[in-house]
């Protein structure tokens, strides 16, 4: 462990490159998917429903079809099979409960915002004007929409979100350490504790998030060529390909899939989408180019939500700190459908329960629940952003409990250094890790000694503005990821990723990837890495990806997977050019193989000055004049990786509040993070990683959340309600590394992408709840709003549900003029 | 239909449009200038950010037929003839104060119009001058560097580092 990371002089690794994509980004010069024209482009408008649950007993569009310029209006019924199906690509147990997904329902709507017509028209403008002139009689149903209430209907009576299903439990899924053999029977250890120890019992609201990336989906669909060219603002062109293709019955060779430059997804654009589906249907039908592009209403409405659970927790603990069992029981709302990764989410969420602590027994369970509301999906984190809130929170009651400092109670129950690699009790291998280091470092940067007797002072004279300090020591899996263990868990694909160096006849020097970039940085680290790996300049590479023509395989981006996973292929493909040029210079520098050393983009004959630069090399097999007898005349390669192990990125997050107890109001006053991410490729795009993360877990610690009212309407669905922070709202982070290589890659990277995001939210909320404790609080409810946080002070409790927190946009007594 | 002439990014346009049209509508559809976008419906998010006659408006917020006989610079009209970029185009690329890009250009005009009224903000005058820009990548963290370094008031190693 170095507390700190120095590049060697001359290489690019561990340099804080300005990014390559900037140029362009920064003067307008910009390839969204709303920009493409093409000629005679089409334009489409959806026609949604608003109730969360109804039978469609008709669509009448004659007066739409009538309007100016409108080419067609259709309705599922009209595309028929030609619009394939939304795919779920994890179904957690054989049994799974899973309702049909048709891009546009024929006779049911499931949730509020589903798609029952389309509009075609010359321009976006009468294509929204004609969508109103599309009439729907709906015939109302019962619906599902409170998460506990949907859960227990099929047992007394409540609504069904699928009624032809009969239940709204779409999966149970467990894990038990004494069934796996990887720990004890934590019923034992609960019973034991509550005789003889401490015994932690909560329950915790994970609120329903919105990704809200800034780029609104688009979708462009050209059939006019002899392949159907979709452009997408997709974080997944290669999975979206694969699911078009097997689900509409067109060969997947006739399909191409372009993400152009994507405006952000944090998840939310890893989705095969209702949207794409039904542009791809228009398009093959009518057999010209048509674009969609939702309005930002359409897509808090309709794009994958996130999170959604309710989880009961308990913790058994000896009367000393020594954690001794922890029980997980999680209800996790799905919404209407089961989505690509759907069920998926709460059980990646299960290997991280126990996180950086040494429980002996550890049980998991969550019961996936189907309502009529908006499908949810991998958010930033996935699973684990509950697990460590869930497990962060509870060891900060543990340590109230015992009247011990926070970090004391984790330090007593972690991972020691030494101890490295730890086989956990949910079965998962952690590889290397620093937890002392990196928690004295993040101590140090926060001033912990100051600021807690700052706060006892507060406390002591009774300020009305108190001080709270909030810890979480977090670890998450990420780099998705093995794929015999996503096998095993029955998901249906791989985690493998591909890369391909092609070496150019000028010097250049073209990196293909799998992954999926739509602002992560991918073109600037991996030029640095294959920099260094092959000796060329920085400059003279280009990195191609997003396009399936162009980087024809590979599974994008997500899970914080494009370095550790992509970039581990990266460096085997070049590893492979290396070797493959390794005869030829043999063979024109007229030595033998063994005498010849590769440093510094060189082939060197040992003990002369004889040599020969890579590039040159590239240049002789280009002309191939004078190659080795049988060899053919091309060192480009391709590597495909498949990871053995997923990756454990950590660190110590330490968040400092001020709460006025006489208005509730949370005011940020410091962050500090020291997080272990193994070596940095480029510590400005991981310092820009990190400060996102931060600020979207902290968003849900504070301000996010989507609401719906009892009718099952969204009433966050634009961003008057929906509460993104803005730089107003928003601190400036102190951030720091210890670095633990991982073991498992090359480079001895470990994901980023994820992590702020992962620890933020409860040390954002263990610090309110820490400002609160002398007033009888341990538990606030997120967002940790005002109104929350004030009711919680002067009534216990957590403060209360969101209901319908919408400001309301009308005077009621005026409403009828809306 | 109605008739406008205004000038932009120093070209002098002229349309029919329909009265409805937004500017930021009329700046993409009708003149391809794509570099400025569309985020939101509600004039929250301020990725269509542009200046008329000197000063920021959301795009989305002002009707073309408003900026009738008006000068218009959007992000692709920022940089000199020459391709020499605004200061404040080369401080978010040398602070790192964009991921995806996708808000950028707003910021871009905003901190540019923010700048010219305050050329020496504080943090706090940075964060509230942003207050109507959004963005869902960098947390605003080098954001506000990058506004401090096109304002010279730190360092651009300063800029650069966590």
């Amino acid at each position: 462990m170095t507390a700190t990371q120095e590049p060697a002089a001359g290489t690019e690794i561990g340099r804080d490159r300005r990014r390559k994509e900037d140029q362009r980004l920064i003067t307008g010069r910009t390839r969204w998917t709303d920009n493409i024209t093409l000629p005679g482009m089409l334009h489409l408008a959806m026609v949604r429903s608003p109730f969360p649950h109804a039978r469609i007993t008709g669509i009448e569009t004659e007066a739409a079809k009538q309007s100016p310029n409108v080419v067609a209006v259709l309705t599922g019924a009209d595309l028929g099979e030609a619009q394939g199906a939304c795919i779920n690509a994890w179904p957690v147990v054989p049994d799974q409960v899973t309702p049909a997904h048709l891009p546009m329902p024929v006779d049911r709507v499931a949730f509020a915002g589903e798609t029952v017509a389309v509009v075609v028209a010359r321009s976006a403008a009468e294509a929204r004007d004609a969508a109103e002139l599309v009439e729907v009689d709906y015939e109302e149903l019962p619906a599902a929409l409170d998460l506990k209430d949907a859960a227990a209907a099929h047992e007394n009576g409540g609504a069904i979100a699928h009624p032809d299903l009969g239940t709204n439990v779409s999966a149970v899924w467990r894990f038990d350490s004494a069934e796996a053999g990887t720990g004890g029977d934590v019923e034992a250890a609960i019973a034991e504790a509550r005789e003889n120890g401490i015994v932690i019992e909560r329950e915790y609201r994970q609120q329903r998030l919105i990704p809200a990336f800034m780029e609104p989906r688009s979708t462009v669909v050209d059939p006019t060529g002899e392949q159907i060219t979709v452009w997408s603002a997709t974080q997944v062109p290669h999975i979206l390909r694969f699911a078009i293709a097997a689900t509409t019955g067109v060969p997947e060779s006739k399909i191409r899939v372009i993400a152009p430059d994507v405006g952000g997804g944090f998840g939310g654009k890893l989705q095969q989408t209702p949207e794409e589906m039904i542009t791809f249907a228009v398009a093959r039908r009518l057999g010209k180019p048509v674009k969609f592009t939702e309005t930002r209403s359409e897509s808090l409405l309709t794009a994958h939500h996130g999170r959604d659970q309710w989880q009961r927790l308990t913790l058994a603990a000896t009367k000393d700190g020594h954690v001794t069992g922890l029980k997980v029981d999680l209800l996790a709302d799905l919404g209407a459908y089961v989505a690509i990764v759907g069920g998926g989410v709460p059980v990646l969420g299960a290997f991280m329960f126990n996180a950086i602590y040494k429980f002996p027994a550890y049980q998991f369970q969550t019961t996936n629940v189907l309502t009529n509301k908006t499908w949810t999906d991998a958010y930033r984190g996935a699973g684990r952003p509950e697990a460590t809130f869930a497990i962060e929170r509870l060891m900060d009651e543990l340590a109230a409990e015992l009247g011990k400092d926070p970090l004391e109670v984790r330090e007593l129950n972690w991972i020691k250094h030494e101890e490295f690699p730890f086989t956990t009790v949910a079965g998962l291998e952690y590889d290397s890790g620093n937890y002392e280091a990196a928690t004295a470092r993040a101590k140090e940067m926060f001033g912990y000694d100051a600021l807690r007797a700052e706060q006892a002072e507060r406390r002591a004279r009774k300020d009305k503005v108190q001080l709270g300090i909030g810890v979480s020591t977090f670890t998450e899996m990420c780099g998705l990821a093995p794929s015999r263990v996503l096998g095993s868990l029955n998901y249906g694909a791989g985690g493998w990723e591909h890369a391909e160096v092609r070496m150019l006849a000028t010097g250049k020097v073209e990196v293909v990837t799998g992954a999926s970039a739509h602002g992560q940085g991918h073109e600037t680290a991996f030029s640095q890495i294959v920099a260094d790996r092959l000796g060329v300049p920085f400059e003279d590479i280009e990195v191609l990806h997003g396009d399936t023509q162009i980087s024809h395989k590979g599974l994008d981006t997500y899970g914080s997977r494009s370095l550790v996973v992509g970039g581990e292929a990266l460096v085997r493909a070049a590893d492979k050019v290396i070797e493959k040029a390794r005869p030829i210079a043999a063979h024109l520098l007229e030595a033998s193989v063994d005498d010849l050393e590769f440093s510094g983009g060189r082939f060197a004959v040992k003990g002369t000055d004889q040599g020969m630069a890579i590039t040159e090399i590239a240049t002789a097999v280009f002309a191939a004049h004078n190659l080795p007898d049988g060899l053919e005349p091309s060192i480009d390669s391709e590597a495909t990786f498949d990871p053995v192990n997923f990756n454990y990125p950590h660190g110590t997050h330490l968040c400092a509040v001020e709460v006025d107890t006489e208005t509730g109001q949370v005011k940020l006053r410091s962050y500090a993070c020291c997080d272990d991410i193994g070596n940095v490729i480029n510590p400005l795009i991981v310092a820009g990683q990190v400060h996102g993360g931060l600020v979207q877990g902290i968003a849900q610690a504070l301000w996010e959340e989507a609401v719906y009212d009892d009718n099952g309407t969204l009433v966050t669905g634009s961003f008057v309600d929906y509460l993104l922070p803005t730089a107003a709202d928003t601190i400036s982070f102190d951030l720091d590394h210890t670095t633990s290589p991982a073991t498992t890659n090359s480079l001895g990277t470990k994901g980023v992408g994820e992590a702020g995001t992962i620890a933020s939210t409860p040390a954002v909320v263990n610090a309110v709840v820490d400002a609160l404790r002398p007033y009888g609080v341990h538990d606030v409810a997120m967002p940790c709003t005002p109104e929350r946080v004030w009711r919680a002070i002067n009534s216990g409790g957590s403060g209360g549900e969101t209901t319908e927190a919408a400001a309301p946009h009308f005077d009621e007594s005026e409403g009828a003029a809306q | 239909m109605t008739r406008i002439n205004l000038t932009v990014d120093g070209q002098r346009v002229a349309d029919d449009v329909e009265p409805r049209m937004l500017l930021v509508q009329y700046l993409r559809e009708k003149l391809g200038k794509t570099g400025t976008v569309v985020g939101c419906d509600t004039s929250n998010c301020g990725a269509c950010t542009v200046h008329l006659d000197g000063r920021s408006v959301k795009s989305c917020n002002v009707l073309a037929v408003q900026a009738d006989g008006g000068e218009v610079t959007t992000i692709e009209g920022l940089a000199g003839e020459d391709g020499q970029l605004h200061p404040v185009q080369e401080a978010f690329r040398e602070c790192h104060g964009l991921q995806c890009g996708y808000c950028t250009p707003g910021m871009i005009m905003q901190t540019v119009d923010l700048l010219a009224e305050n050329p020496s903000p504080s943090e706090e005058a940075i964060r509230l001058g942003l207050e109507g820009n959004l963005c869902r990548c960098t947390g605003y963290h080098n954001i506000v560097r990058a506004v401090q370094h096109a304002a010279g008031t730190t360092g651009a190693a300063e800029g650069a580092s966590a």
